[in-house]
């Protein structure tokens, strides 16, 4: 028997495929597929300009993929429990398991996103405008956030054996971080007005993914300037390609830390 | 084959396994016996590296297995509850599991010997438990490993099927394998088991062949004499 065959990676990648062909099935993905298909044809319809549909859907990305991510990790994750559980006894490494599983809906998830937005876009002639490269940086934001709230998710559904109560703070999660953050932020911002905030504000807005993307969408937009005197801040940070690669960075950030978590946690817990 | 040391697990404040030792060697059947609750399960688990031990040591086929996963290479093991993927047919779990282990399997075998033919095309969601346990057993004897664990073998079989279990089971054996079994079903243990180990409060409490302990509880019925020997550690 040759040993390679028993490489982890291959047997990951073997996990991803089963995981991502099962999510492929489902009834679900063909409904997200289907409604950003919609959505995109809908937007071109009203907006009749490429780049004002790139701000309504922004809008409509930022906060919907998170939540998207969020309901189909902690979903899939409960789901295949048996799949697991049979997985587990084979010879397998556990965070094989978990990150095959994982990258397999979030990858499933990110494909409906892309072509469910790509094929109405390109049919409306997206490579001959210049809106290509905000439309690319809202697929690409699109891609991290479900990266990262699927494996938030995977992590809250990791640690709660019921399901009721995992569903619950996953959903809490995404709240935070699609509304309550920005409540708190706002509030923090009106009793220090009296102090210089600018600092504060840069990195509140780079410590939550959700606010991260939607202010490096709309800097790239080039509307900072109905922002006022903190738009002309942030332009000077984000609008350089400093400000890019460090929110770029970020994101990774806040991929990477959660994934890991995931094959550290899988590998010390008991089934 | 398989060596325990002072192992101690605990789940919250309950003490599931607390000190076990077991040495079990290469060829034969041992039955893993004891109350409910007594650790069996656990015990299991563990020597599969589902559940991580708290103390203690385990070596299977002479490695450790703390961390690792390749030892399962040699392991086949039939859960207890044959709880399967609901929307993948019999024969897409029989590929992924062979695509998964990249092993030789004999599955066409079993498919014959159990009957599952018929049932190769439908769902798992819509399989009796009879049946699931069927293609359980084929995904477990399907490979050719020297450790062999079932938990509950006879869940849910009709008598044909329990028949060709042991057949299954003794022809293994005739191999030189080694096989640890849990069953509530005392006959079948009596049948095919060599020794038995009985777990209570999470250590072994006895440890031999059947006659061995009928001398030990000083009854002639084997069934009488497992339920002697929980009830007399109470008297102790």
């Amino acid at each position: 028997m040759p040993l390679r065959q028993y490489q982890p990676t291959t047997i990951m990648i073997k996990i991803l495929k089963y995981s991502f062909y099962d999510l492929m099935r489902s009834r679900w993905s063909y409904v997200y597929f289907l409604f950003y298909l919609l959505l995109g044809f809908v937007l071109l319809f009203l907006n009749n300009e490429l780049s004002k549909a790139v701000i309504t859907l922004m809008n409509v990305i930022i906060v919907l993929v998170p939540l998207i991510g969020t309901i189909f990790g902690v979903m899939y994750y409960y789901n295949s429990k048996e799949f697991t559980e049979l997985l587990l006894a084979q010879p397998i490494k556990r965070s094989s398991i978990f990150l095959g599983q994982y990258f397999g809906v979030a990858g499933s998830l990110t494909m409906s996103l892309v072509l469910g937005l790509g094929i109405p876009f390109t049919l409306y002639g997206l490579f001959q405008s210049n809106a290509i490269w905000d439309f690319s940086l809202l697929l690409i934001t699109g891609a991290f956030l479900t990266l990262i709230f699927t494996a938030i998710a995977f992590n809250i559904a990791l640690a709660n054996e019921n399901k009721i109560k995992g569903f619950g703070y996953a959903v809490l999660a995404w709240l935070f971080l699609a509304v309550i953050y920005d409540g708190l932020f706002l509030m923090t911002l009106i009793v220090f007005e009296e102090y210089p905030l600018d600092n504060l504000s840069l990195m509140a807005t780079m410590s939550n993914p959700i606010d991260l993307s939607r202010t490096l969408i709309l800097l790239k937009l080039d509307i900072s300037a109905l922002l006022g005197y903190t738009g002309a801040i942030f332009k000077q940070f984000f609008g350089t390609n400093l400000g890019l690669v460090m929110s770029i960075f970020m994101l990774f950030l806040w991929t990477i830390i959660p994934v890991w978590r995931l094959g550290y946690v899988a590998k010390r817990k008991d089934f | 084959m398989i060596h325990v040391e002072s192992l101690h697990k605990r789940f919250g404040k309950n003490e599931v396994l607390a000190g076990l030792e077991l040495n079990i060697d290469q060829g034969g059947i041992f039955a893993i016996l004891g109350p409910n609750g007594s650790g069996k399960t656990t015990l299991i688990k563990t020597l599969l590296g589902m559940v991580i031990p708290n103390k203690g040591t385990i070596a299977v086929m002479d490695s450790p297995v703390r961390n690792k996963w390749k030892y399962r290479q040699d392991i086949n093991y039939l859960p207890q509850i044959a709880n399967f993927p609901g929307n993948l047919k019999v024969k897409e779990l029989i590929a992924m599991i062979k695509d998964i282990r990249q092993k030789p399997s004999n599955e066409q075998k079993l498919i014959g010997l159990f009957g599952l033919e018929p049932f190769l095309d439908k769902k798992l969601s819509n399989l009796s438990g009879g049946t699931k346990q069927k293609v359980n057993i084929v995904l477990t004897f399907m490979f050719d490993s020297p450790l062999i664990i079932l938990d509950e073998p006879t869940n849910g079989l009709d008598p044909l099927s329990l028949i060709h279990l042991k057949e299954l089971i003794f022809e293994e054996k005739a191999k030189g394998k080694t096989f640890l079994i849990t069953s509530h079903i005392m006959q079948f243990v009596e049948e095919v088991s060599d020794e038995i180990v009985y777990l209570l409060e999470g250590k072994i409490y006895f440890k031999g062949s059947i006659a061995e302990l009928k001398t030990k509880t000083g009854q002639s019925n084997f069934e009488h004499a497992i339920a002697a020997i929980s009830t007399h550690h109470n008297h102790d």
